[in-house]
């Protein structure tokens, strides 16, 4: 008994130790007079995305902040993890705002802490920029004055696609994308594009498999005995990677057009190499071939300084900041209402070219790159591409007053 | 007809990575009685390390020898985690040990991001086999081919081990009669870490085969759990042939459901649990579960009392330093215990569940987030008021409880914590997938209190009022005579039953008792957060529910309270690290290993030793359970 006692108690002795070698690493130094900003996201849950993230963030800042920072004090991050769950979002972001005063919150990359963060927002008023999360909801049904939006939506990039497929000779469309809000919005968003343009297509098959789970021999064998001509695809993550596998191996995109909404990002067609998928129409971001511009200087710059290629999430986060510094210096202040009024119309020059944040409905008017994809040294790339400006893909004004809620 | 064939191929060739890694799982509990929530870890570590030996070892040699190199390896993983970890804990409470595994989730995660990076790997395609034969002129991939040859010889494999070797005899005897082996002589703790050995190595084989048909990722882990444990559960525990059949049935099921149902992926397979639990409680091949029938693992549970009057005192002053803690200032501290309080509340409602009615429900969270949404539902849809939302959503969690209780209390032990985790995930989906209706995955915001009650301060006293009643009234419920009638019929269903207590109807109001409490949480919580989405009826809600309630001691009365508040106090501490997660783990772990009775049942045993078991009643209790365990445990530690 008692040498068991004393094992356990080593046991307990080394995690004990470990454990306080973790927490000593934990903490850390503060500027004197920064403006501080709330980052909250899912950083472990949705590590892939929200690393390259986090660097673009870096980043923005250390430029900023190496030109002598905002309306005179530097700028800085506090950085949260939520675990991905919503609840713990709108704690974290009590805290940030009540606690360690923060100028305005951002953050998040799932649509439904996005959605919940901008509630808060509403209800506490504080200014929350919703940077990656894509849902239309964001800034149209569930839309609030001091709800921000940078990166382009679901209904933007889907359009864009739709734009494309309207151009081909395709008429029968299948569909497959994860089962739920996204995938849905993005899939509904796509068809009322395209019939709008061409009203002959018809969708023959819609599949959805759960997120991150798919089937993907099931899913190709079904989509195969519905006879698309064209595939629209809008599953992402390693459910895209064994989509394309099962895919190719089976036979299911030859002769066939296939639409991929974000495929082109390089967080999906890296992991693939040499079997990303030939000839796709994708949105995306093809870092590798900028040749000069302002484009160029942010993947050099980016490249200098973490040694790896950026992904869309770090554009994203470096525009983030970017933002939020010109919204500072257009309200030279911090207050919660000169910046809200400041973020109205606000224009902010970006490394993809000039935004500007919607008053109508507060969306950025970021775009997105569409190309073909394809394979080159082993990697896959996107091709042919142009970069959309985001403000051809929006509806009209009127449309869009429909959309948001009465009290705007 | 030819497409028939080949999605019955699909589905075959899908079973192969379902079975190995369920048959792990259903081996570990037949034999030592632990749900190893950490499966799925196994599994996502096979991948890894798969993949990666897969890198350095060239061709299709190559390719097979990673696979079963990858198996052994997983498979002393697995003798490391038993070892360390779950041996000092098997004398704890039954299913006490799913913590411990907990933490080594949460351990795991943190050191695959740190060695892989976060970046998704794509597996490498298995050499020989990348092209496709034509079958009735459509296309099989040959590897699906190569999974639907192996996995027969797997089970024929594991089936000869388990059935003509001494080790099999061995191991089936431990799953019939732990105790009958060691009294035999058979050194328990061996074949215990054989079986962990073998289990975790079968999930590794797993993670390492499935790689030409998808890759390595770091949400595999809890992407497979919930599928395993299903296919476990509907072939019988600890039955490898079942485990077999029932991940042929759920991947054909699934591949038929994807062409003709294509929305029914989320729900498909917990229908077929919960149908095949109606109709087999035990599972295709299961048995009647034999545990149980010695009365618990451990020593035995003290009477409930009343609280000393120290106690008391003590509480009281506690409610006082809560109805003061506005005048500290600190907003955010108001939050953050308003958040502590409501999971109190909620972790209380399972407790009385689990601790007292001894039913073991994993799928708690239905209520909780059941409640949460009936409130919402009621504001978005009829724009209800605050008031009235919030009185009515307790009554719909308890409802959802009155049904789903009447469902599964035919069955008992792992097979009801089954079923309660199939209903669950069914209204999960339901949530989930209702756009229309319950906003989906997009949740429904928007949802604030009313304008007497938007102040914090306000909020946070009627938390306390509302949270702390709740767990008061829970605790009177404890000691009234219902009380008295829910413990005895968990500790000896046959004797209540011989008093004149309809066990089954006790049985059945206390789990709607309990699911109404967690619905007054779920109230609460939406009208604190102003939004609910549907994580907040998933599994993993559920098992944060279990986990602190076994940390905080079930044998105790204020376990759930204590070890919820203790959790949520160091999470919103240690959440602010960088590899928190790993920290978390290392800390369930170290409470787990130290504390085997829970935070406060070894609080108090340690107090029990200290005083040198002087208080009067408290000694006899004890030396009356330690003869009681002494008799029914050979090698117990005292």
């Amino acid at each position: 008994m008692n040498k068991r006692k004393n094992t356990r108690a080593a046991l307990a002795a080394v995690l004990g130790l470990s454990m306080a070698a973790l927490l000593g690493t934990a903490g850390s130094a503060m500027g004197a007079d920064a403006i501080k900003i709330g980052e909250i996201n899912h950083y472990k849950r949705m590590a892939a995305f929200a690393e390259p993230y986090k660097k673009g963030i870096e980043l923005a800042l250390s430029e900023i902040n190496e030109a002598g920072g905002v309306i005179g004090q530097p700028l800085e991050f506090i950085y949260r993890d939520d675990q991905g769950k919503p609840g713990e979002a709108i704690k974290i972001a009590e805290e940030l705002v009540n606690r360690e005063g923060v100028a305005m919150i951002t953050g998040s990359i799932l649509s439904n802490v996005g959605l919940a963060l901008s509630s808060f927002a509403a209800e506490k008023k504080v200014i929350y920029l919703a940077a990656e999360p894509l849902a239309d909801g964001l800034v149209w049904e569930k839309g609030n004055d001091y709800t921000f939006r940078l990166r382009s939506s679901t209904y933007m990039q889907a359009s864009m696609l739709a734009e494309e497929a309207a151009k081909s000779d395709a008429v029968k469309y299948a569909t497959i994308a994860p089962n739920y809000a996204y995938g849905k919005d993005a899939v509904a968003a796509f068809k009322k594009a395209l019939l709008a343009l061409k009203p002959d297509v018809e969708f023959v098959t819609e599949q959805w498999p759960g997120v991150f789970k798919i089937d993907a021999g099931a899913e190709v064998q079904a989509l195969e005995r519905a006879k698309p001509d064209a595939i629209y695809n809008v599953t992402f993550g390693s459910d895209v990677a064994k989509f394309v596998r099962e895919g190719t191996t089976r036979g299911l995109f030859d002769g066939r057009d296939v639409y991929g909404l974000l495929t082109g990002e390089p967080e999906y067609l890296e992991p693939m190499e040499d079997e990303a998928p030939e000839g796709w129409t994708v949105t995306g971001f093809p870092w590798y071939d900028f040749e000069e511009g302002a484009n160029k200087v942010f993947v050099d710059a980016y490249q200098a300084k973490f040694e790896e290629s950026p992904k869309l999430g770090s554009l994203v986060g470096y525009m983030t900041v970017q933002s939020i510094a010109a919204a500072i210096s257009r309200a030279e202040s911090v207050d919660t209402e000169k910046l809200r009024q400041a973020f109205l119309g606000l224009e902010v020059d970006t490394p993809v070219g000039q935004i500007i944040y919607r008053e109508q409905d507060h969306q950025s008017t970021m775009g997105a790159f569409v190309g073909k994809t394809t394979v080159r040294d082993g990697e896959g790339v996107m091709v042919d591409w142009v970069y959309k400006d985001g403000a051809n893909y929006l509806p009209s004004d009127e449309e869009v007053a429909k959309l948001r809620p009465a009290s705007q | 007809m030819g497409l028939f064939i080949a999605q019955l191929l699909t589905g075959l060739a899908n079973a192969a990575t379902l079975f190995l890694v369920a048959s792990g799982l259903s081996l570990i509990f037949g034999v030592t009685r632990i749900v190893n929530f950490a499966h799925g870890s196994f599994y996502m570590l096979g991948a890894f390390i798969g993949y990666s030996l897969m890198q350095v070892l060239p061709g299709a040699i190559g390719f097979w020898a990673s696979v079963l190199l990858t198996g052994v390896l997983v498979g002393l993983i697995g003798v490391i985690v038993e070892v360390l970890v779950l041996r000092p804990v098997y004398k704890a409470p039954e299913l006490f040990q799913l913590v411990a595994t907990f933490g080594v989730i949460l351990v795991i995660q943190d050191l695959a991001l740190m060695v892989w990076g976060a970046e998704d790997l794509l597996g490498p395609r298995a050499p020989g086999l990348k092209g496709v034969v034509r079958i009735m002129d459509e296309p099989i991939p040959l590897y699906d081919l190569a999974l639907i040859a192996i996995t027969p010889f797997v089970l024929f494999a594991l089936w000869y081990l388990i059935a003509r070797t001494r080790v099999g005899v061995l191991v089936r005897a431990a799953t019939q009669d732990r105790e009958m082996v060691a009294a035999l002589g058979v050194n328990q703790s061996w074949l215990f870490t054989g079986v962990f050995f073998l289990g975790a190595a079968l999930a590794g084989l797993g993670g390492a085969i499935q790689l030409p048909k998808g890759g390595a990722d770091l949400l595999m882990d809890f992407n497979i759990l919930a599928a395993i444990f299903v296919v476990v559960v509907i072939g019988g525990m600890g039955s490898l042939p079942g485990a077999y059949i029932a991940a042929v049935l759920i991947s054909v099921l699934n591949v038929f459901g994807v062409t003709y149902l294509p929305q029914s992926t989320l729900v498909l397979m917990y229908i077929v649990m919960a149908i095949v639990l109606t109709v087999r409680p035990y599972g295709l091949l299961g048995r009647e579960e034999v545990v149980g029938e010695h009365g618990q693992v451990g020593e035995p549970e003290r009477p409930i009392k009343p609280a000393s009057t120290k106690a008391r005192v003590l509480v009281g002053i506690l409610l006082l330093c809560l109805f003061a803690l506005p005048l500290a200032g600190s907003h955010f501290l108001l939050i953050l215990t308003t958040d502590i309080i409501i999971f109190c509340l909620f972790a209380a409602s399972l407790h009385f569940l689990l601790g007292l009615g001894g039913l073991v429900s994993f799928g708690h969270a239905a209520y909780f987030g059941g409640g949460a949404y009936v409130a919402g539902l009621l504001v978005v849809h009829v724009n209800a008021p605050m008031e009235l939302a919030f009185v009515l959503a307790p009554l719909g969690a308890g409802l959802a409880a009155f049904i789903i209780g009447w469902l599964c209390l035919r069955l008992t032990g792992v097979y009801f914590a089954m079923l309660t985790l199939a209903l669950a995930q069914l209204l999960w989906s339901l949530v989930f997938q209702w756009d229309e209706f319950t906003g989906g995955d997009d949740g429904l915001v928007d949802i604030w209190p009313a304008e007497w009650l938007s102040q914090a301060n306000s909020y946070f006293y009627f938390t306390v009022v509302v949270g702390v009643g709740g767990i008061l009234l829970l605790r009177h419920v404890a000691h009234s005579p219902f009380g008295y009638a829910l413990r005895a019929s968990r500790d000896s269903q046959r004797q209540a039953e011989a008093t004149g207590i309809n066990t089954k109807r006790v049985q059945w109001m206390a789990f709607t008792l309990a699911g109404t409490l967690a619905g007054v949480a779920g109230a609460l919580f939406i009208f604190s957060k102003g939004s609910v989405f549907p994580n907040e009826l998933e599994i993993t809600k559920s098992f944060d529910g279990l986990i602190v309630v076994f940390l905080g001691g079930v044998k105790t009365l204020s376990g759930g309270v204590v070890g919820a508040a203790s959790l949520e106090l160091v999470k919103d501490y240690l959440t602010r690290l960088e590899y928190w997660r790993l920290a978390l783990g290392l800390l369930i772990i170290v409470v787990v290993v130290l504390a085997p009775h829970g935070i406060v049942g070894s609080l108090r045993k340690l107090r029990e030793r200290l005083s040198g078991r002087a208080e009067d009643d408290v000694s006899t209790v004890t030396s009356s359970a330690t003869a009681t365990a002494n008799l029914q445990s050979p090698e117990s530690e005292r």
